[in-house]
């Protein structure tokens, strides 16, 4: 046959798709059940990571179900509703222009030296791709205990150190209420404070986006807990 | 098991034709991944491989190619291997497909891949390619972790992570060079380790 002919070169090309297109979808349903199994546990590891928790490959789900007890959703009125907490997709939640309609999930964790902290997941805007992270809140509903980010694709050596501890560690003790008012945590320059008299981190230098995009994600997703962390703060234990 | 055309075809490319600094392929990638010396290891391995079997392949199925649609067909193999290493990276190492993400998919990009399937894919056979492949992903790798290590080590003070620039240094006033971090240095460290390179090699210069 003809190897120049437009036929060869036609039925070549649809073969050549319909093998390697079937080549793929196998290599695809062959790994997923593993890789939804990896991508659940890495929602685990980071979610104890945010109360300073390391675990490891093998024991993730264990060390996960001593920790956290309690999953639940409530709603931007502080009010439980129904759902599962761990299978809430924040990036579709912070989209709802609707704030009454997202599902805000809190993480109960229960540490060894009996104090229980409530992680609440965030999720924003970075530079180059989205951000999200967890922060844990002590019962007080106000103090932060630990907060954990990551990213997608943010600069390496910039904008990426939001995931290093240097600058997650910043936020343990900051209060997210000043004089009785919610004001989140600001992401400011070395020698700049925050206006509104809020706490505040220090920012990456040269990750000047990504920080400000913390900064806004912490703002815009914490706000939508400040009813529920407003009843931490008056007592109401879950 | 290796004749001296096969020697020739696996280390040419190691220093007399390196892909990087003598054929200056594969430049964008060098530029992205080597801020740090962990993810160009793995960068390199995984280039390593990928191009390795998409030599094969090309190599296997060289004869039945269209010579028409030649560049479609070695783009196809190569994007079909890419997404295949992504997945296995996901699901077995995904601690490292994370720190890569999108780079493992920006391998097909790499000017080297297409470079060598057409110029010694498509007119040797299976053995020989998978000589060719290897020996450029390992001369590529090499630049990677040459310039991801100087990268590191004066962008950052530490080499895969670790510390090695010590606390007194910074105590006397030593400071990261911050511009190590961004893409022009790597550019300017890949013109230093061909400067070097160039005037070891006398037959490389240019008249």
């Amino acid at each position: 046959m003809n190897k120049q002919s437009n036929t060869y070169t036609i039925l070549y090309s649809a073969i050549m798709v319909v093998v390697v297109g079937a080549v793929l979808a196998l290599t695809y349903m062959a790994l997923k059940p593993k890789q939804d199994e990896n991508i659940a546990n890495d929602k685990r590891m980071q979610i104890l990571s945010a109360v300073h928790i390391a675990a490891h490959d093998g024991d993730v789900k264990s060390v996960y179900d001593k920790y956290v007890t309690e999953s639940f959703v409530v709603n931007v009125e502080g009010k439980e509703v129904a759902g599962d907490a761990f299978a809430v997709n924040m990036a579709a939640e912070v989209k709802k222009s609707e704030k009454a309609e997202r599902a805000l999930p809190v993480f109960v964790c229960h540490l060894n030296d009996g104090s229980v902290k409530y992680i609440l997941p965030v999720y924003g805007a970075g530079l180059w791709g989205p951000i999200w992270g967890y922060v844990a809140v002590e019962a007080d509903g106000t103090t932060v205990y630990g907060a954990y980010f990551s990213h997608q694709g943010e600069t390496p050596g910039l904008g990426a150190e939001i995931a290093k501890p240097d600058f997650q560690n910043q936020f343990s003790g900051k209060e997210l209420y000043k004089d009785g008012k919610f004001r989140s945590i600001d992401v400011m320059k070395a020698g700049q404070k925050p206006a509104d008299n809020a706490d505040y981190v220090n920012a990456i230098s040269g990750g000047t986006v990504t920080s400000k995009g913390v900064e806004a994600m912490l703002k815009s997703c914490l706000s939508d807990y400040s009813a529920f962390l407003n009843q931490l703060k008056n007592g109401k234990t879950k | 098991m290796l004749s001296k055309k096969n020697k020739e075809v696996l280390f040419n490319p190691f220093s007399k034709n390196n892909p990087v600094i003598v054929q200056v392929l594969g430049i964008c990638s060098v530029l992205a991944v080597t801020a740090k010396l962990e993810p160009a290891i793995v960068m390199g391995i995984s280039v390593t491989a990928v191009l390795a079997f998409a030599n094969v392949i090309i190599s296997l199925i060289r004869k039945t190619i269209p010579t028409n649609i030649r560049i479609i067909v070695q783009l196809v193999v190569v994007a079909a291997l890419v997404i295949i290493v992504d997945q296995i990276l996901k699901a077995y190492n995904y601690e490292v497909s994370k720190a890569l993400s999108v780079f493992i998919g920006l391998i097909i990009t790499n000017c080297i891949l297409m470079g060598r399937l057409e110029a010694f894919a498509l007119s040797n056979g299976p053995w020989d390619s998978f000589l060719d492949g290897v020996g450029n992903g390992i001369g590529y790798a090499m630049i990677l972790v040459v310039v991801g290590f100087v990268r590191e080590l004066l962008g950052s003070g530490t080499v895969f992570g670790f510390q090695v620039i010590p606390q007194s240094f910074y105590d006397m006033g030593y400071m990261n060079n911050g511009l190590m971090i961004l893409p022009p240095m790597a550019l300017i460290t890949v013109a230093c380790i061909i400067w070097v390179h160039r005037s070891r090699n006398k037959d490389l210069q240019e008249k």
